[in-house]
């Protein structure tokens, strides 16, 4: 095994656009082993850019991502420590592939090319699927299944390569709140039996901020980062979403309020600009 | 059957077997990555090799071997600079390939080559040369799936994650592009340019409709591509017409037979008629 820098992800000074239109502007942000990161933000504010730009899928326009210590356009090796779940909604469900052999395909860089999968590859499946609970499904289709446990497929699939660096988009876009709540819970014991790093996409800044041990609150530019209770607050929120917003806990569900008024307002500024 | 006796036929047997498995073969990926107008081009394509095959005064198999693998490369690399669609690539491929080898022919005075079988095809008049190279690539093709199975399968099934772990994608792509060219150049002599790509992209549809398992979506396409490849044969000495639109036709009509059989739609149905019957009761 590598010895584990204390910086597992290091975005410096990062500019990313599509075409003409910055998607982030100066991101400088450091995430450290054994962290377990929220990326907040509304639609359309860098999130799963963010993410992308951290397994090398994007180009980038300026500034620079490390993960592991490396450039992220020469991982290398290092690509076998990172597990990357996109959102579910990009897999075509009709694709004629069962659950486990899906699965397998998350280990297909580590057995390498043109190799078959040997033992230790089948009992890396088998015990992601039993970490995601989907044991019972494992020779479904994946169509067969529905959108929450398909999702599942997915961490199984990243899951597979025992990786030292997590990274989920939107993880909970299929599930009902009652299921994300569950799901943040599974996750929280995932990390804490991983000792794994973990960085979560989500909107839903209620539910995650009770998990996670840091958060980044983004809208292009990073409006704050740091402790979910430091940060999350009336002025961030408002950086975030652009109007006025409020987070406050009633009992044990955190909610975020956003005035109506301002929401117009934005809106028509937004309809004014196009 | 006496027919079996005649060498030509015992040819067109093999051709229509090697043929018949190749092409529904790769007609999976082709199926499953949405490239069937790609091999549709890269088939038309072909013309272009062979004219410049006769123009030089070369056996067109290998120059169609180059240039149709050539055209897959530079719809490869026109669409990957992402301004332009891939579809849009191979519609301007498509027609200028063809366009080109039209314009070869009109070059050649006084031609005597029988085109009319490379655009339709005739599996009976299929050389011991034919056979022989279209063994050794379909080997070659057959090996290199089988070899970069689960690599072709992550690409096929998830592009984007084949870039994360960190496959060598854009090589792997041009490989399955050439794949691709290698199989069409091999059928054009027996089925043609117009008809290849029906060979590649119905039994592999066909099979979809069958099964939800990408290995058995494989059996079963090249059992479909093999068997129709037969029967058109067989129809076609029988009745004494095109072969190559013979087994085209042939296996259309299994593509709807399993259109009409296939266990999904017939989940579907059943799924659907019990809900009709939960709402009336």
């Amino acid at each position: 095994m590598f010895d584990q820098p204390a910086t597992i992800v290091e975005l410096q000074n990062l500019f990313v656009a599509y075409q003409d239109k910055l998607a982030l502007e100066d991101v400088t942000l450091s995430i450290k082993a054994g962290e377990f990161w929220g990326i907040l933000g509304p639609n359309g504010s860098g999130k799963t850019t963010m993410l992308r730009a951290m397994v090398g899928l994007l180009p980038l326009l300026s500034g620079s991502v490390k993960v592991f210590g490396r450039p992220v356009d020469r991982l290398g090796d290092v690509r076998q420590r990172i597990g990357y779940v996109p959102q579910h909604s990009r897999i075509d469900m009709y694709f004629p592939i069962q659950v486990r052999e899906a699965v397998m395909l998350g280990r297909c860089g580590k057995i390498g090319l043109a190799r078959r999968p040997d033992r230790s590859d089948h009992e890396a499946v088998a015990r992601a699927l039993q970490l995601v609970d989907l044991e019972d499904l494992a020779n479904r289709q994946i169509g067969q299944l529905s959108g929450g446990q398909r999702q599942r497929v997915l961490i199984a699939r990243a899951l597979a390569l025992m990786p030292d660096l997590l990274l989920l988009d939107e993880p909970t876009a299929a599930l009902d709140v009652g299921a994300s709540e569950s799901f943040y819970a599974w996750l929280h014991q995932m990390h804490t039996k991983l000792s794994s790093t973990l960085v979560i996409v989500s909107h839903d800044v209620g539910v995650v901020s009770r998990y996670v041990t840091a958060v980044a609150c983004l809208n292009r530019r990073l409006v704050a980062h740091g402790l979910p209770h430091e940060v999350l607050n009336r002025d961030t929120l408002e950086g975030m979403y652009g109007c006025d917003a409020m987070f406050f806990r009633h009992g044990d569900v955190p909610h975020l309020v956003v005035s109506r008024e301002q929401t117009d307002v934005t809106r028509n500024r937004k309809l004014t600009d196009e | 059957m006496e027919i079996l006796g005649y060498t030509f036929m015992q040819r067109a047997l093999w051709s229509a077997t090697l043929i018949g498995a190749l092409c529904a073969l790769i007609g999976v990926y082709v199926v499953l990555r949405s490239m069937s107008f790609i091999g549709a081009g890269i088939a038309h394509a072909s013309f272009g090799g062979v004219a410049l095959g006769f123009i030089l005064g070369v056996n067109p198999f290998f120059t169609t071997v180059i240039f149709c693998t050539l055209t897959a490369w530079a719809i490869a690399f026109v669409s990957d600079k992402q301004k332009i669609r891939e579809d849009a690539a191979v519609g301007i491929f498509f027609a200028s390939t063809m366009a080109f080898g039209v314009l070869l022919i009109g070059l050649m005075r006084g031609y005597n080559v029988d085109l009319y079988s490379y655009i339709f095809g005739n599996i009976l008049a299929v050389s011991r040369f034919d056979l022989y190279s279209s063994l050794i690539l379909g080997v070659v093709v057959v090996g290199l799936i089988a070899l970069f199975y689960k690599e072709f399968l992550l690409l096929t099934f998830d592009p984007e994650m084949a870039r994360v772990v960190g496959l060598p994608v854009r090589t792997l792509n041009l490989l399955m592009l050439t794949l691709v060219a290698l199989t069409v150049v091999l059928s054009i002599k027996s089925v043609g340019v117009v008809l290849v790509s029906a060979l590649i992209v119905t039994p592999a549809a066909s099979a979809f409709l069958l099964t939800d398992d990408f290995k058995k979506m494989m059996w079963f396409s090249v059992g479909i591509g093999v068997g129709a490849s037969w029967l058109g044969l067989f129809l076609s000495t029988w009745l004494n017409v095109a072969s190559g639109a013979a087994i085209v036709m042939t296996v259309t009509l299994i593509f709807f037979l399993c259109f009409l059989f296939s266990p999904q739609r017939r989940r579907m149905k059943q799924r659907m008629s019990r809900l009709k019957q939960l709402i009336k009761s």
